[in-house]
């Protein structure tokens, strides 16, 4: 069943996801990590054999070398700093937005009619398509990229929350109503916990989604940041630069996934593994 | 048999529960569909009543009118001689599928009710603690619903229902999922408890042993449309040991009322509906 689910649900359901992972890794956890490290090393291996071999790329070593060259300077910590800035506030505020929105859909009707024509519109369009619009209506400074920024997570985490909000269990609402729970209980200490793991998806959706969009939008006309660096680099055709601009895209981006798995697990460890 | 649906013991003094002439139709597709068919049924206080019948005779469409979960599209449902409008703590409801919230713990869920009753903190755990024991659940009280068994479960469930002190307990197929070992248990142990603590049970069973166990009245239903079709009193002493579930009586009893669930449609040939009955099965 496992692939099958990962694969064929498109809407997430959190009980099944974490359930197939969690019985994976109990399944044989040393395994996976050996096999984890072969390919970690035998990708990077393979790189650098494509590397001597006449394509035009930068080797491990060299990249290393210029990622430290450029931690040196300082340049480094300023531009993660710049990225990870605009990141954290676009995705705080879109989450932050996105929760209470997604819940008034999901639990009033008048909400969701009104708010759902424009958010399902606006989810057909890639956040970063909007780039041009804000740049010519907010400026080119940090607010239209902390913008698509946000836009991208609100509409992730907006969208799940709504849908965690709409599955609750029908017989757990009337659980709690035959246990003489009115509607603001009723929210509180059902409808909210029980949409949790789906907040918690939304958000890790849109985290991603926010990542992708930082480094798009510091493509354009950016001074600091990861994605700047990696512009300024192609001007100059420095793939080392462009290398180390990837390297810690990626690598900040799985930590930040990682930890939010991290709280997912802490607050929905209550869910049934089947 | 007729179709009529009264029961046939007429009125008590003063109904715990009754059911007038109630009637529900569900609309689907332009379409309606008869879920119940006006029933009509008195239930005595501290009386337990168990509902047999066949699948989508409107067993729980009627239980859901009574919780107030739901509203008769005709009649109307009394308690304690007022119409039922809503859910509210003197009926407590147990469902078929346990309706647990699973990140509560099993302490946490009992107290539930009563943290929406507003009852002190420290009343309100020495209660849950009391139903956690009468359930036998004490040493799972700081376990979360995942860590239990089905049967651990259900009389979580149970004892979450018991804690607000209701009334009238409602009871839709609560061992349903159970095997037959944990079910017996379970009988026993509800019994044990309704002796103790009287109240009114209405009862939804697919078992007619349980049915005939349990009940000091069998009601049983027929479907398409749903109805009340048989009332079969079960006139033996409680409290119901093993002996009693083998003695000759209860064989007997369990014959009529199996006979009445699974031939209704030769006992109604001749009333309108025996055809709709027998025919096509129900969703
Ligand atoms: N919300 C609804 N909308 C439409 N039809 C419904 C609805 N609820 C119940 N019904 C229909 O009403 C009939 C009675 O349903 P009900 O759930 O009361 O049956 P039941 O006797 O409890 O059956 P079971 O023993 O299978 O639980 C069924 O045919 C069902 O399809
Ligand atoms: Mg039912």
């Amino acid at each position: 069943m496992s692939t099958v689910t990962d694969r064929t649900v498109s809407t997430p359901t959190p009980t099944t996801r974490t359930g197939v992972k969690r019985s994976r890794l109990l399944g044989s956890r040393s395994s996976v990590l050996v096999l984890n490290a072969i390919s970690i090393i035998g990708g990077i291996g393979l790189w650098w054999v494509l590397a001597l071999n006449g394509f035009q790329l930068p080797t491990p070593p060299e990249v290393l070398e210029k990622g430290i060259a450029l931690a040196q300077q300082g340049i480094l910590v300023e531009d993660i700093a710049a990225s990870l800035g605009r990141v954290l506030s676009g995705f705080l505020l879109g989450s932050a937005l996105a929760i209470p929105v997604g819940f008034l859909m999901g639990w009033y009707t008048i909400g969701r009619g009104l708010l759902e024509p424009w958010i399902q519109f606006f989810r057909t369009i890639p956040p970063l398509a909007l780039l041009p619009l804000v740049l010519v209506l907010l400026g080119i400074g940090e607010i239209p990229k902390i913008f698509v920024i946000f836009l991208a997570a609100f509409l992730a985490c907006v969208i799940s929350t709504y849908q965690g909000v709409v599955s609750v269990d029908r017989t757990m609402l009337n659980a709690a109503r035959v246990l003489g729970a009115k509607d603001g209980t009723i929210f509180a200490r059902v409808v909210v916990p029980a949409s949790t793991p789906f907040i918690l998806v939304g958000m890790r959706v849109g985290l991603g989604s926010s990542w992708a969009t930082l480094v798009a939008s510091e493509l354009l006309g950016a001074q600091r940041g990861i994605g700047a660096r990696m512009q300024a680099a192609q001007i100059y055709y420095d793939l080392a630069t462009i290398f180390v601009g990837i390297v810690l895209i990626g690598i900040f981006g799985l930590v930040m996934d990682r930890l939010l798995l991290l709280a997912e697990s802490k607050l929905t460890g209550w869910q049934e593994r089947r | 048999m007729s179709d009529t649906t009264t029961d046939r013991r007429g009125a008590t003094a003063s109904p715990k529960i009754s059911v007038r002439d109630v009637k529900k139709t569900f609309t689907l597709k332009n379409e309606e569909f008869v879920a119940l068919g006006g029933v009509d049924l008195d239930i005595a206080d501290n009386e337990f009543v168990t509902v047999v019948g066949p699948s989508g005779c409107g067993k729980s469409t009627l239980m859901n009118i009574l919780a107030g979960l739901d509203e008769p599209t005709a009649g109307e449902a009394l308690v304690d001689g007022v119409a039922v409008d809503g859910p509210g703590p003197e009926r407590g409801v147990i469902f078929q599928q346990y309706a647990l919230f699973p990140w509560l713990t099993v302490r946490q869920n009992v107290e539930f009710g009563l943290k929406t009753a507003k009852v002190p903190r420290a009343e309100r755990r020495e209660r849950a603690d009391y139903f956690i024991r009468m359930v036998g659940l004490e040493q799972f009280a700081d376990a979360l619903p995942k860590m239990l068994s089905g049967g651990m479960k259900q009389r979580c469930a149970i004892a979450r229902a018991y804690a607000v002190n209701p009334s009238i307990l409602l009871m839709d197929e609560p061992f349903g999922a159970l095997d037959a070992l944990t079910r017996v248990k379970l009988q026993e142990q509800l019994l044990d408890t309704w002796s103790q603590e009287k109240r009114t049970v209405m009862f939804i069973t697919h078992d007619v042993d349980e049915a005939v166990f349990l009940a000091n009245r069998v009601v049983v239903m027929a479907a398409r449309p749903g109805r009340i079709f048989d009332v079969i009193d079960v006139n033996l002493p409680y409290p119901r040991t093993e002996d009693v579930r083998l003695s000759p009586e209860f064989g007997e009893l369990r014959n009529r009322v199996w006979h009445s669930v699974y031939h209704q449609s030769t006992a109604t040939a001749g009333s309108s509906d025996h055809r709709t009955a027998s025919s096509s099965p129900t969703t």
